[in-house]
């Protein structure tokens, strides 16, 4: 175990250092400058640009393009005419309709309140655990931290059953967290990839920093507050993404722990409706439950493609 | 006075104010009293330190850790959650073993992960190796491969769904109609269900493996490519000779990731088919959703989820072994 536990963290160390590898200075890739200058080359480069581009529009893009059409379509329009903008003309009513009488209101707002409470828990675990491993280092951290790492190689599966056996009457304290949102917060603020992340960030800074600070006598808690957080800035805004991105496509824990629709998010909500609500209030809904995780990622691309290089690799 | 001392170093202040360093230093550890070790430790912040570790171990402990070993004991367990939970060996893992279903399950599982390779796999690889050729178009195209992972799985599933409209109207239907064929069932149709679920499945999926090997791509060295070109090799050469071998610890490791999750698949075939038909896309993470809640046989469910873990485990551990073999040689 520990040799393997070994083995797979160097190579994850290896991507998960690379983005912070010189990236920008050498663009050398396989066809080279001198390549580029051949008129061929360029011709079938420019080609290339372009198929690319192109193909992954109609690819990427396209399904999105056809999910904000059929969004404003009669249900008769999108079962119909597939390829037709709106024969029927554009159903505006079609958003507010499913706002409300699909409820996906209140699936949207479950949704935000879920993924702000994972992504909070999900930061207090991974920054005060990350601060406990790489930087006070008690002698016990170590053994902490293979225990968090093991996690990471034993497959979800093993404890999907136990878990949900452990929300329903948590040990020692008896409550039963089902129907709450503790019982999604708490398990995946349990993320073994973001202390992972967290630490290795905190391994990276100065620790000259923190013993001066000690010297001053700032105590534990005054050099988390005033020292380490306002240094972590770049891993806390890739946490953030990954936990917010992550909790809003989370399906299967909910769908197990909130049986109760007043407290179902949008992709539960979404599931449980889609054999009875009408066709093209389902699109809506569907459309309204992408618009903020684009928007997200729109705003912040540069972050998420580089998050997704370190991150992608876990969740698989 | 502590404050010279290595801060954050437990034991510092008690070992310099011993009477170590007038003595030729054996590495042997002095003992202390249980006391003092216990006085210097709340000296050197041991409690705030320790409570800086309590929102994980807790976190931790409840939903990680706690969980793997509650595994190991409901698998021996016979438990619906009402009654009183009974010990039963090894009768859960009979039970599983002779479900028919389950052959048929982990066929299909297996199936999946193999369509998923087939499909799945070289795509992203190919993709980021055009892509990292690209200059100014390198940023849209990332932005644009990487769109689809970042829509809600349920969301992408029920789109597709839509997609795959048995009906001539349907939106694949009327492209194949443009060429005189169809109309397919594809989620209807026993063999075809299983491939339609796999291309839903690797369109939402496969922009991550793209941006991972891009990333690893964009890192290789450019001596190595330097060096390959005035030896006279082509671009193919180059791929061949420079690219694959850089990529390699990344592709083994993506390949290793890969099979372990969608050897785990659920939420494409549980929201596409539910399945169907005939049970051809029912897997085995959907076989442990039903034993433990549609028929209440958490003890079953366990075993289940406790077989699949171990093959897995095997599986990783004899990847690892043989692939190390070769990285070192």
């Amino acid at each position: 175990m520990e040799r393997i536990v070994t083995s797979v963290t160097t190579t994850l160390r290896a991507i998960v250092k690379r983005p912070e590898a010189p990236e920008e200075s050498e663009d050398r890739t396989n066809v080279s400058e001198l390549d580029r200058t051949r008129r061929t080359v360029r011709i079938a480069m420019g080609i290339l640009a372009v198929v690319v581009v192109l193909g992954l529009l109609v690819v990427s893009f396209g399904p999105l393009l056809w999910l904000f059409k059929a969004a404003l379509s009669t249900s008769q329009d999108i079962l119909k005419y597939p390829f037709e903008w709106w024969p029927s003309g554009i159903q505006w009513q079609n958003l507010p309709d499913a706002w409300s009488q699909i409820r996906i209101g209140q699936y949207l707002l479950n949704t935000v309140w879920m993924a702000a409470g994972c992504w909070f828990f999900g930061l207090l675990v991974a920054l005060t655990g990350g601060y406990g491993i790489a930087i006070l280092r008690p002698k016990y951290a170590k053994a902490v931290n293979v225990a968090v790492l093991a996690t990471l190689f034993i497959p979800g599966v093993v404890s999907l059953i136990s878990l949900y056996v452990t929300v329903l009457d948590v040990p020692l304290i008896g409550v039963n967290l089902v129907n709450t949102f503790w019982a999604v917060w708490l398990p995946t603020a349990a993320n073994a990839f973001n202390v992972l992340l967290v630490a290795r960030f905190f391994d990276r800074l100065p620790r000259d920093v923190f013993e001066a600070a000690k010297i001053d006598g700032a105590g534990v808690f005054r050099v988390f507050w005033s020292i380490v957080l306002p240094m972590s800035r770049p891993v806390v805004g890739v946490v953030s993404l990954l936990t917010i991105v992550g909790s809003w496509k989370e399906f299967l824990w909910p769908l197990l722990v909130l049986p109760s629709p007043d407290l179902q998010p949008l992709s539960v909500g979404l599931y449980r409706i889609s054999d009875t609500a009408p066709t093209s209030l389902l699109m809506a809904g569907m459309f309204i439950s992408v618009i903020i995780p684009i928007g997200l990622f729109l705003l912040f691309q540069r972050q998420f493609l580089r998050s997704a290089g370190q991150a992608g690799a876990i969740k698989g | 006075m502590t404050a010279t001392a290595p801060p954050f170093v437990v034991d510092a202040a008690v070992d310099d104010s011993g009477t170590a360093a007038s003595r030729p230093a054996p590495p042997r550890r002095r003992r202390r009293s249980p006391l003092a070790a216990t006085a210097a430790w709340l000296r050197n912040g041991g409690v705030p330190t320790f409570l800086m570790f309590v929102p994980l171990l807790l976190t931790f402990g409840y939903f990680a850790w706690w969980p793997i070993l509650k595994s190991l004991i409901l698998a021996f367990q016979h438990t619906d959650l009402m009654t009183e939970p009974t010990w039963v060996g090894l009768r859960n893992f009979e039970r599983v073993l002779a479900d028919p279903l389950l052959w048929t399950a982990a066929g299909n599982t297996v199936w999946f992960a193999a369509l998923a390779l087939l499909i799945g796999f070289p795509l992203p690889i190919l993709m980021a190796m055009v892509m990292a050729e690209l200059r100014r178009s390198r940023q849209i195209s990332s932005v644009l491969v990487y769109l689809p992972v970042i829509i809600p799985p349920v969301v992408s599933v029920l789109l597709w769904k839509q997609f795959y409209d048995p009906s001539e109207s349907g939106l694949f239907n009327t492209v194949l109609g443009w060429f005189g064929l169809g109309p397919v069932g594809w989620l209807q149709d026993p063999v075809l269900a299983m491939p339609s679920i796999v291309i839903q499945a690797t369109w939402a999926t496969a922009g991550t493996a793209t941006i991972i090997y891009l990333a690893a791509l964009m890192s290789i060295q450019a001596e190595l490519y330097d060096a390959a070109e005035v030896d006279g090799a082509s671009v193919l050469q180059r791929t061949w000779h420079v690219t694959l071998p850089q990529l390699r610890s990344v592709i083994l490791l993506m390949l290793l990731l890969q099979i372990i999750g969608t050897m785990q698949v659920f939420t494409d075939p549980f929201v596409m088919t539910g399945g169907g038909p005939e049970n051809r896309t029912v897997t085995l993470l959907m076989l442990i959703y039903n034993y433990a809640f549609l028929s209440g046989d958490f003890g079953k469910a366990t075993a289940l989820s406790l077989l699949l873990a171990v093959v897995l485990s095997v599986v990783s551990a004899v990847y690892l072994r043989l692939t190390r073999k070769w990285s070192e040689s």
